[in-house]
């Protein structure tokens, strides 16, 4: 999950990181509010989870309160890369002396921590990083040695940082370090932090991104949900535990397995082709090892709750699952959803391989479910979803 | 008939035997034929779990059953202590079936692993463990799909995996590795890559990358240098949008670098011919396998 500034800087103060005062403001009225609390010269920062925002006019200095309002005016609703601007941040303005870049990230390729840091900070720093990758200081950090103080120091200097901002940089990056592992966070970025005219390092940015798997011990990590920016079927298909991500097509997809599933994606969109319209995927959904009838019908429900779906294609390959109870389970599907008075009214595809797939197909054969039908191969199955969805019902 | 790192001579411990997903797939190892001679619990030492004996350590197994495999269920919040014992107990192999471990875990346990001096061969976690079909089995990739043949397989993803064994059904698997699709594994495809080219009983290699990271990327620089039998890959991913998480935690493409389309073509490059779908991927084995 990745935060919004605000909130990044929120956690970044909980764990003693100098960051400017701030308030967010949702419209114009409360940017002028804010501005006047804050007293003096604001920045208006727009909220998005992007890059570039700078450069897109989303971050204005505002002289006073009027001000303050009307430069929320023109950054409230603009688009950056996609991402409308809903909110603000009305930040007190800060006498910068100098801008560095700092940041941890997980290293992928070498499977360890990386910090990174730059006197050159600010918005070019990725032009910097690449015409001249020698003012970018690269560390190794191990997991099992962690970075205290010293190593701090050490990586502050790597980066070329002015003896006169040495100690507060390595308070920053110790502090840094803790927020990084105490809130299992993949990335911690302070772009740019700044030495201030008074020669305190503090974070003028905050981007972080927080590992969804250690959900388990960091529940608090709940308040950082935009729950607003969710779309409502993957909303209502996180509720019922599903692992589904909607998409802009037609052809509604349920399979086992991520890999599988991403397969499946790509098997129906090079289908759809070959079809009027070319009919793509409509959404992701994985439902797992255990494909009960419970899960198979909350999986049907959302996906035929979605109007763009035109047909859907049952995508499985029984690994643990055996297939016979995936058969079952469409079938309670069907009985379940016309129990509910949502009887499906868009063609089935389904392919069934693996473990028990001979008795699947029996089960789904004598059900004759209407519009269920069945095809031996992946690639088949994809063509025929395709060719449904470009028909229409 | 040889194999990579898992033999019909191994000897398989389940550190999570006494959990519902580690007794189930003990009993489906059991079933498959693969030597499972016990399990680790702490606080059920002494007893009896699927006919097993259970064990307080994992050193304690190895001492008493000479295993040298271990593989892991317990659940993410276990598994960084766990894979950690493993690697204290010097087991040659460790298999980290447990989805949903944080990566600060898996960076931790297997920094430490390293540091150990990389006695502890990790796979996964988040993987559906390795299968030397008609050898043994350490993990829940299904016994029955195949049986014994002379094709390698390493994947990120289980599904897919069975899906290629599925599809060359009839020519059999030396080994497949599946290696799990999480931002930081301990075994990656070019580990498995290194190992099939130096097995005498493997002729050709399916590779199944996803989108996410460089792996399939720096595979294919591997082949070019070292790899002189045939590979033929899948990439899963092309439709997948940027930024957008698809079920396994390392498959979520930002920006440029990590996408299918850059995998595919880095792995054309060096000769590799990639597969629209599944089913075209193992008719291609079956073109390379033809033409040697």
């Amino acid at each position: 999950m990745d935060l919004f500034e605000h909130q990044a800087k929120e956690l970044f103060a909980a764990y003693g990181i100098p960051v400017p005062r701030g308030v967010v403001a949702h419209t114009a009225d409360e940017a002028r509010a804010a501005a006047v609390e804050l007293a003096g010269r604001v920045v208006v920062k727009a909220q998005v989870k992007t890059g570039g925002r700078g450069k897109a006019g989303g971050v204005k200095l505002a002289d006073d309160a009027a001000d303050a309002y009307q430069k929320a005016t023109e950054i409230l609703g603009m688009d950056i890369k996609g991402h409308t601007v809903h909110k603000v941040l009305i930040e007190e303005a800060s006498a910068i002396a100098e801008e560095y870049y700092f940041s941890f990230l997980l290293d992928r390729a070498n499977r360890t921590f990386l910090a990174i840091c730059s006197a050159a900070g600010g918005m070019d720093i990725e032009e910097v990083a690449h015409t001249a990758p020698e003012k970018v200081a690269k560390i190794a950090i191990s997991p099992l040695d962690g970075v205290d103080r010293a190593k701090a120091r050490e990586i502050a200097e790597a980066g070329g940082l002015p003896a006169n901002a040495l100690e507060g940089a390595a308070e920053l990056i110790e502090k840094l370090w803790c927020a990084f592992v105490d809130e299992d966070a993949t990335l911690v970025e302070v772009n740019p932090m700044i030495l201030s005219a008074d020669g305190q390092v503090k974070a003028l940015d905050g981007k972080v991104t927080l590992d969804d798997n250690a959900h388990f011990r960091q529940a608090d990590h709940e308040r950082f949900v935009d729950v607003a920016a969710e779309d409502p079927l993957e909303a209502r298909a996180k509720e019922k535990g599903l692992n589904y991500v909607k998409l802009d097509g037609s052809v509604g997809i349920i399979g086992n397995g991520a890999g599988l599933v991403m397969s499946t994606l790509d098997v129906v969109a090079y289908a759809g082709e070959g079809f009027a319209g070319s009919p793509r995927p409509a959404n992701f959904l994985d439902i797992g090892g255990g494909a009960s009838a419970e899960v198979m019908a909350n999986g049907l429900e959302i996906i035929l709750s979605d109007p763009s779906v035109r047909s859907v294609f049952v995508n499985v390959f029984g690994g643990i699952t055996a297939c016979d109870a995936v058969a079952d389970g469409v079938v309670s599907a069907f009985r379940l959803l016309e129990g509910r008075g949502e009887a499906v009214s868009r063609p089935l595809v389904v392919r069934l391989d693996g473990n028990n797939a001979e008795l699947g197909r029996r089960i789904l054969a004598q059900a004759a479910l209407p519009g269920v039908e069945l095809v031996d191969t992946m690639d088949d199955a994809a063509r025929r979803a395709a060719d449904l969805a470009a028909v229409g019902v | 008939m040889m194999a990579i790192w898992l033999t019909k001579d191994s000897r398989i411990i389940v550190q999570g035997m006494t959990w519902s997903e580690g007794s189930k797939h003990t009993r489906r190892m059991l079933a498959s034929g693969a030597q499972v001679v016990g399990g680790v619990n702490a606080r059920k030492a002494g007893t009896v779990h699927e006919g097993l004996p259970v064990f307080g350590s994992v050193a304690e197994a190895m001492s008493v059953t000479g295993a040298d495999v271990s593989v892991v269920f317990v659940p993410p919040a276990f598994t960084k202590d766990a894979v950690k014992e493993a690697v204290d107990a010097r087991i040659p192999l460790c298999v980290v079936i447990t989805e949903g471990v944080p990566v600060h875990d898996t960076a931790e346990f297997w920094a430490y692993a390293v540091a150990a001096g990389g006695v502890t061969r990790v796979i996964g976690p988040n993987c559906p463990g390795i299968a030397s079909p008609g050898a043994s089995n350490a993990g829940i990739i299904p016994a029955d799909i195949t049986s014994p043949g002379r094709v390698g397989l390493v994947s990120k993803s289980g599904t897919l995996t069975y899906q290629l064994m599925y599809e060359l059904r009839d020519l059999g698997f030396s080994t497949a590795v599946g290696i799990g699709g999480d931002p930081v594994i301990g075994t990656t495809h070019i580990d498995a890559l290194a190992a099939f080219e130096a097995d005498p009983e493997t002729d050709a290699i399916v590779m199944i990358g996803e989108i996410g990271g460089d792996a399939e990327e720096r595979a294919a620089a591997f082949i070019e240098r070292s790899v002189s039998k045939p590979v033929v890959a899948y990439v899963a991913g092309f439709t997948a949008p940027e930024g957008k998480t698809m079920g396994h935690a390392g498959a979520i493409v930002s920006g440029s670098a990590g996408t299918a389309q850059a995998k595919k073509e880095a792995l054309e490059k060096v000769g590799v011919r990639v597969g629209k779908t599944p089913s075209e991927t193992g008719r291609l084995l079956r073109e390379v396998l033809q033409a040697r």
